[in-house]
């Protein structure tokens, strides 16, 4: 079963997004009022670490398990989407303390009311699909 | 095992981060959650309703395996690996929240003022948090990715609109933070 090392991968994350406590609502409010670095290292020592793996892909330093170039596609384009769908996650974000990747991890924990959270996030994403061709890019 | 029971510090952690995304590229796909919620939609039967949701579920498959494992990984962790649930806050963090309401700030992951089941049961815990759902939900598709295929895989690929995004990421939570919560609670 191909798609087993995929679980694999999922198991690892969501252990490490509990450990480092990026699960918690209190560390997203922590960080909104920028009372703790933790969320901040979190975020930026990943990303610069990513910086380093993406350049190493683009170069073809690292190749894909199969021996092919890995080819990172660009983010789809538009100013007021992502500002205003930004803006609008960002409001969920900080009231629900979590992101779609945490909500997962905190269903595995136990915490029956995040599936409310959950089930929302998927009637968000439902309507976002009926209105998409009808929202400024 | 003592380091494994311990919270992890954001050195351990962001660096960890980086090598799931590494291991999702490695294995040929884009390191992101959102998505699968429309994947979701999806297998609900939404294709009835707009055609943004006709696609092929084979090529998803991978990303429901992975959600699955990231459920799995806090369950093994929530029963194994954490001797407790408290948090090392700010104490500045704890004041402000017992002055909101909130108490014991840190003594466990989640606050029981937001999700309780009795919390849950009212209607305006129940509107919190669906409401906060519906708003993560909508926000990322229409943005295109959340903090894992924005912040994290966008960012590190030098994307703008993965920048514009995430600054918008910043600039709802901070309205929500200072402004909003303070009212609600």
């Amino acid at each position: 079963m191909k798609n087993i090392k995929f679980l694999i991968v999922g198991v690892l994350f969501g252990i490490i997004l509990s450990k480092t406590e990026v699960v918690s609502w209190y560390r997203i409010y922590e960080m909104f009022k920028f009372q703790s670095f933790h969320m901040f290292g979190v975020i930026g020592s990943a990303v610069v670490l990513g910086i380093v793996c993406m350049q190493l892909f683009k170069k073809g330093v690292i190749k894909d398990y199969l021996g092919n170039k890995i080819v990172v596609k660009d983010k789809d384009k538009g100013f007021i989407r992502t500002l205003v769908g930004g803006t609008i996650f960002g409001l969920g974000w900080a009231l629900s303390g979590a992101c779609p990747g945490p909500m997962f991890v905190l269903a595995g924990h136990g915490a029956f009311a995040i599936l409310i959270v959950l089930f929302g996030a998927i009637i968000g994403a439902f309507i976002y699909g009926l209105l998409s061709k009808k929202l400024p890019d | 095992m003592e380091f494994i029971t311990q919270p992890w510090p954001w050195y351990v952690g962001g660096p960890l981060i980086a090598f799931v995304l590494f291991l999702t590229f490695y294995f040929g796909k884009v390191f992101g959650v959102s998505r699968s919620l429309e994947t979701f939609c999806t297998i609900g039967g939404a294709a009835r309703f707009s055609d943004y949701f006709k696609v092929d579920l084979k090529e998803r498959k991978w990303s429901l395996f992975f959600v699955v494992g990231i459920i799995i990984g806090g369950f093994i962790s929530s029963e194994f690996l954490m001797k407790t649930q408290a948090i090392d806050l700010n104490p500045t963090t704890v004041k402000e929240l017992a002055d909101l309401g909130f108490a014991n700030a840190g003594n466990s992951y989640l606050p029981e003022e937001i999700f309780s089941l009795e919390n849950l049961l009212s209607i305006k815990g129940f509107l919190i948090l669906i409401g906060a759902g519906i708003l993560i939900g909508f926000g990322t598709r229409y943005a295109g990715g959340c903090t894992s295929g924005h912040a994290i895989t966008g960012l590190s690929n030098l994307q703008l609109p993965s920048l514009v995004a995430t600054i918008g990421f910043f600039i709802g939570g901070l309205i929500m933070t200072w402004f909003i919560i303070p009212l609600i609670f």
